[in-house]
């Protein structure tokens, strides 16, 4: 039986650095979203006479060209694009799973289609795709987590699909099988609880690439509209001004960094040690 | 030969289908043009006039293979809000899209290989420990942030670059080009890091099969095992990843173009979307899908020209 206490989990990751390193900028970020929920220094939207200023006590970060403290605008903006990449999250793997399960489970012309349909949809970069979604749909937060979301389905269908399929045929299945269970409880509690470590990974990865899709096109003017900047379209606007307040941009331009660079670290420190040329 | 007329072939299908899709959804959600164009207090029968004159008329799928005939042969339909055709628009745009694209996709080929062999060789080594390291920050800095910290460092700080000086390629090809280096970094710079970290783990995944091991007795020494024998296997999962980043640097493009002034497709693609200007978005969007797929299929080939077992079963 395997131990659940921290400790003993922890003894079990093959690079303990790495991971902790990921783990402790992580809680930064989301000590910084949740701080952010319950206490802001400024209100992110409130302008005043104090424009363009630097770094100072009272403005931790300074202010932007309307005089809004960057701080809390800062604050506000990780907010978005925590939540953005986690709905995100959610509709690509809740989807994705779904179709990936069904289509590998049943097999034939169906999946075949999706399957062609996936690979397609796996070519095209998720932010062109968020671009035609929002030309046709219109330019909302919701949108964007939608359209992002879509573009997601691709990776985790071909998981689950392929999870499916090699468990399909084992002797346990057939034997639920035989037993009479019926199609739904086999795929969701015999065959889909195996796909839970390339699951993990899976979103590990997809989280950091929904954060950069959000911020490319937030930086674009899509998703979040001002006055409730998101990260991206922050650094857009503060790009004219980097030379007299360069935290305007690198605030929340680091943010988006540490926000990716943590899971990806994380991730890292999971994998174990590969082999050596010589 | 019949592996590449198949890929050939799936490749006109796609190309089909996601044209047909594309233009079924623009037809369904933008609304009747007409109005459009006209507005709103137009009467029934100017309506009507200019219905039939942008061929509405018709059945939609009608629309659609006059629509493909006609993009074919260059002219993808009028712009609703410019009033001029869509090739018109973006004939001086595309070239300068497709040209920040490709430089960049050889920036990362050029700096993700290299160091994706070499971590690989030297791998435990500290050099490889920081390369690695570095490759996650790297890969962490959204191209638009990166792009403005490099003409920062290389502009301000070294005077090696002016950011906003762009200069077209009708006035000057090597200094348009010269303008174009520091955004194509900054576009290439993730990729080529996930490049690197991908060659580095294939190249190590293959060093501890059986044939390696052959190589190393018959006196080869790392190098000759490396560059003999491991790279050819190794490079077919970094073939792949190619063939789907010439996508994301075209993507990228995109967003980089905004922060170096370049007027590249963004400028008026992003206007198109907010002034709902359909022909102009399907043209863009479309354009863009097709470079994508025939891309796909010079890879698929090449991966065939690498490893001739592929697609005989």
């Amino acid at each position: 039986m395997v131990s659940l206490r921290p400790r003993a989990l922890l003894a079990r990751v093959p690079n303990r650095g790495l991971f902790c390193a990921g783990a402790v900028i992580t809680l930064l970020v989301i000590a910084l979203v949740i701080v952010g929920m319950v206490w802001m220094p400024y209100e992110p939207t409130a302008m005043s006479a104090d424009r363009l200023q630097g770094v100072s006590v009272a403005h931790p970060l300074g202010t932007d060209k309307m005089g809004r403290d960057i701080l809390s605008r800062v604050m506000y903006g990780s907010r978005i694009t925590l939540l953005v990449a986690l709905g995100t999250m959610a509709i690509g793997a809740g989807l994705g799973i779904l179709v990936g399960a069904v289509t590998g489970y049943y097999g034939g012309i169906v999946d075949e289609v999706v399957m062609r349909v996936t690979d397609g949809l796996f070519a095209f970069p998720s932010v062109l795709l968020a671009l035609v979604f929002v030309s046709l749909f219109g330019s909302s937060t919701l949108n964007v987590m939608w359209a992002l979301g879509i573009a997601f389905v691709p990776s985790f269908a071909r998981v689950s699909r392929s999870e499916v399929i090699r468990c399909k045929h084992l002797d346990y299945v057939k034997n639920a099988r035989l037993m009479g269970v019926r199609d739904v409880r086999v795929i969701f509690v015999h065959i889909l609880p195996n796909m839970r470590g390339v699951l993990l990974s899976n979103l590990m990865i997809g989280f950091n690439n929904a954060v950069l899709s959000e911020a490319g096109l937030s930086f674009l003017g899509i998703g979040s509209q001002p006055p409730f900047a998101s990260l991206g379209q922050m650094i857009s606007e503060a790009q004219e001004v980097f030379f007299i307040v360069p935290s305007a941009v690198l605030g929340p331009g680091l943010v988006i960094v540490l926000m990716v660079l943590g899971f990806s670290l994380m991730g890292e420190g999971l994998r174990s040690e590969e082999g050596r040329m010589a | 030969m019949r592996y590449v007329l198949k890929k050939t072939a799936t490749m006109l299908a796609t190309l089909l289908v996601v044209s047909l899709l594309l233009f079924v959804a623009f037809q369904l959600i933008s609304g009747d043009p007409a109005t459009r164009i006209l507005g709103t207090g137009a009467t029934p029968e100017s309506l009507a006039v200019l219905r039939s004159e942008l061929g509405l008329d018709r059945p939609l799928v009608t629309r659609y293979l006059s629509w493909l005939l006609s993009f074919a042969q260059g002219d993808p339909g009028v712009s609703y809000v410019y009033n001029q055709p869509v090739a018109t628009l973006l004939a001086t745009k595309i070239p300068v899209t497709l040209v920040l694209a490709a430089l960049s996709f050889a920036f990362m080929c050029a700096m993700g290989i290299p160091t994706g062999i070499i971590c690989a060789k030297y791998a435990g080594s500290p050099v490889d420990r920081i390369v690695m390291v570095a490759n996650q920050v790297i890969m962490a800095t959204p191209p638009f942030f990166s792009g403005i910290l490099l003409s920062w460092v290389l502009g301000m700080g070294l005077h090696l670059f002016t950011p906003g000086g762009y200069v077209s390629y009708e006035t000057s090809v090597p200094r348009f080009l010269g303008y174009l280096v520091v955004p194509c970094l900054a576009i290439a710079l993730p990729r080529a890091a996930q490049l690197a970290k991908l060659l580095r783990g294939s190249i190590l995944e293959e060093a501890g099969k059986n044939y390696v091991r052959t190589a190393y007795s018959r006196g080869n020494n790392t190098s000759g095992v490396l560059f003999g024998h491991v790279l050819k296997n190794a490079f077919l999962p970094a073939l792949t990843f190619l063939g789907m980043s010439l996508g994301t640097m075209l993507a990228g493009s995109l967003v980089v173009e905004r922060v170096f002034g370049i007027p590249g497709v963004s400028s008026i693609l992003l206007a198109s979307i907010g002034n709902r200007d359909y022909p102009v978005i399907l043209a863009i969007v479309v354009l863009i899908a097709a470079v994508i797929v025939v891309v796909n299929l010079l890879v698929d080939i090449l991966y065939k020209v690498l490893d001739p077992r592929i697609g005989e079963e």
